[in-house]
């Protein structure tokens, strides 16, 4: 793609890949598998804002999410009925809790032991079926929350988490798509202003499985999403996307992990972010472990961000490790950039004003990804959302 | 009648080495409903002519003038010509991702209209121009140039040359890349639009196989930044037998 041209950002992508110097001393860093876990937060050392999962974050603003009590009681939502769809608290107990994943950090541990009911979507229905669920009620309270999305083998669906309004939140998502089903998750993040919001997703794949899951970040003081997708099944499939809109003062971060664990699997990971403003700051890294039983794995991931306007900070780094020789193909890409004149100038020499040809290629820089979603309804609602974003922004 | 003059106009670039002086004087006068070839080797300075009379930021003017009915163009913004009724079609269209072709067919009418066509006529004029140039109709719902092959970029730019209607059209080797049967139907496009709107044309080529199609008027042989020789249709029949040999400086003909 002709758009952008890798930049700064470029260079040092591969930093973090392999060696690790925090101490004064060279560690090789363990696979990205190898990382500890536990339920427990504290299990966890105390976060200091160097380690290699918090070094790029404001850790002093979310301060509270990962060593605070949270308040983990039950939220309002709202969900339409929808056949072969169920929704609904389960306890703690419920054996579904931790089949797709374990906490990787202590902001999410703190979570996991504070929340009391966990929100369980369930998808059946072998008929595609389309679940909305919407929060804005969390108030600024420090919470936690949990929840569970399970697509029974063969169901499809698309199931789309909307939040808006106040939130101080840390909260986990499990995911599980068991064999044949055909799953896509949307989480959009249009919180107030002032909002904090970490969460961890957790997926694992069955075989011959598809999850789409695609984040979709456009509002909040602090926003990191960090998606762990296993995709365990052979044949699975993981589409990864992102979108995100960051303006001044905003951070907004994504941390994804896609791990080829079985045979023939096929994953993309595309995440697009704008920038404009100062203070403006995006984090994406994306890490690919291809393992040893990956054989006949299919990979690729990128990032592309556009930046508007000085005093913006997009941060991008791929990291990409292969431990079978057997692979289809595995690639990576990253970018970082301002505006393609030839783009703007294509536009203008059709007529169309400088400022409106900028406004048609950001929006036309993100469509890319809202127009992988698949739901018209939240394809329209977003590209106004963006518009609006773009409005909201201009210098 | 509206003319478009270009006057002893003198462009450079800068490279990495330094600034490269590319057009070295270029004179040429077009009225409406003309149709001039300006044909010549490679790195002759045709696309820089082009680019330089749509605005391309990237050449800069050194002397010399472009008018469009006396009123100087070269102090206009790129969108500001667009809509003064001068159209490039690009040899190198760029893509876009994630703005539909449709909606950016009706974006670019609307802004050089003043106003929104009504849209049932539009979209019926879309439908008979993308016909025409043999495009399918899902191609209004791709995004703008994005995975086109190179001939399918190259009817995209005459259909919005089609639909648009602009008073002058510069076309930067619309012929290049094409297999005969691709080039009949753009040929055919590019007659269209010039019996439809009494359209003056600019058109660059370095064969002259798009001539057995589209008749010049007037025929402009260009060389090293000017133009080095001016005849009528003969001429391109010259060239076809001769070459640009007899025009190259013999020291730069390696
Ligand atoms: N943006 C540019 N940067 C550097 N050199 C350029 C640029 N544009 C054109 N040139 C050079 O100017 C000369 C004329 O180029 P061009 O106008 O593209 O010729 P033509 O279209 O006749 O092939 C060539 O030597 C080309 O390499
Ligand atoms: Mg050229």
């Amino acid at each position: 793609m002709s758009l952008l041209t890798p930049e700064q950002h470029g260079a040092k992508a591969h930093s973090d890949g392999g060696w690790d110097s925090n101490e004064g001393r060279v560690v090789p860093v363990q696979t990205r598998s190898g990382r500890f876990t536990s339920v427990n937060r504290d299990d966890f050392p105390e976060v200091t804002g160097l380690e290699l999962e918090w070094k790029l974050t404001p850790v002093a603003l979310v301060r509270t999410l990962i060593d605070g009590t949270l308040d983990g009681a039950p939220y309002e939502y709202t969900a339409a009925d929808a056949a072969g769809a169920t929704i609904g608290w389960v306890d703690r107990s419920d054996a579904r809790v931790g089949r797709a994943g374990v906490p990787e950090e202590r902001a999410s541990a703190n979570a996991w032991g504070a929340f009391q009911k966990a929100l369980a979507i369930t998808v059946t229905a072998e008929e595609h079926v389309d679940v909305i669920v919407s929060r804005s009620g969390l108030g600024a309270e420090p919470r936690a929350a949990h929840t569970i999305i399970t697509a029974k083998p063969n169901s499809s669906a698309t199931i789309i988490l909307q939040s808006s309004g106040q939130a101080t939140l840390s909260e986990n998502v499990e995911i599980v798509v068991e064999d044949g089903a055909s799953l896509t998750v949307v989480s959009v993040q249009e919180w107030a202003d002032d909002a904090l919001h970490l969460a961890s997703h957790f997926a694992t794949v069955g075989q011959n499985a598809k999850l789409k899951h695609v984040v979709v970040s456009l509002s909040g003081t602090v926003v990191r999403i960090n998606p762990s997708v296993h995709l365990d099944g052979e044949g699975a499939d993981g589409d990864l996307y992102g979108l995100y809109f960051a303006d001044a003062g905003q951070h907004f971060e994504q941390r994804v992990y896609l791990h080829h664990v079985a045979r023939n699997t096929k994953g993309r990971v595309n995440y697009k972010g704008a920038l404009q403003g100062k203070g403006a700051h995006t984090v994406w890294v994306g890490d690919v472990l291809i393992g040893r039983d990956a054989a006949g794995t299919d990979s690729y991931e990128q990032n592309r961000n556009l930046v508007l306007s000085e005093g913006a900070r997009a941060d991008s780094i791929p990291n990409l490790e292969i431990e079978t020789g057997e692979i289809l193909g595995a690639g990576h890409a990253s970018a970082t950039g301002r505006f393609d004149d030839e783009q703007l100038f294509y536009l203008q020499a059709r007529g169309i004003s400088e400022e409106e040809a900028r406004r048609l290629v950001v929006i036309g820089f993100l469509s890319e990804i809202v127009q992988r979603i698949g739901n018209t309804e939240l394809e329209t609602r977003l590209h106004k959302a963006i518009e609006k974003e773009l409005e909201r922004t201009a210098p | 009648m509206s003319v478009l003059e270009v006057k002893d106009l003198h462009v450079s670039v800068e490279t990495e080495q330094g600034t490269k002086h590319i057009l070295k004087g270029v004179n040429l006068s077009i009225k409406q409903g003309e149709i001039h070839a300006v044909m010549g080797p490679n790195g002759s300075g045709k696309s820089t002519l082009a680019y330089s009379i749509a605005g391309h930021p990237k050449y800069h003017v050194e002397s010399g003038s472009v008018t469009l009915d006396g009123v100087e163009v070269l102090t206009m913004s790129v969108d500001a010509r667009a809509r003064a009724g001068i159209f490039l079609a690009m040899q190198y269209p760029v893509e876009i991702p994630g703005v539909r072709m449709a909606d950016f067919l009706r974006t670019a009418k609307t802004v050089l209209d003043g106003e929104a066509p009504p849209l049932r006529p539009w979209l019926k004029e879309v439908s008979e121009a993308m016909k025409g140039l043999r495009m399918e109709k899902a191609f209004s719902e791709r995004n703008v140039n994005e995975g086109f092959s190179g001939g399918e970029k190259k009817r995209h730019e005459i259909l919005q040359l089609e639909l648009l209607k602009p008073k002058f059209a510069i076309l930067d080797e619309t012929d290049s890349g094409l297999d005969v049967d691709a080039l009949k139907i753009v040929s055919e496009g590019v007659n269209r639009a010039h019996a439809a709107n009494d359209l003056g044309v600019l058109l660059i080529t370095h064969y002259t196989r798009i001539l057995r199609y589209i008749k010049p008027d007037f025929v402009h042989v260009f060389v090293d930044g000017r133009v080095a020789e001016e005849g009528g249709p003969e001429l391109a029949e010259r060239l076809e037998n001769e070459g640009y040999d007899r025009f190259l400086d013999p020291a730069s003909v390696a």
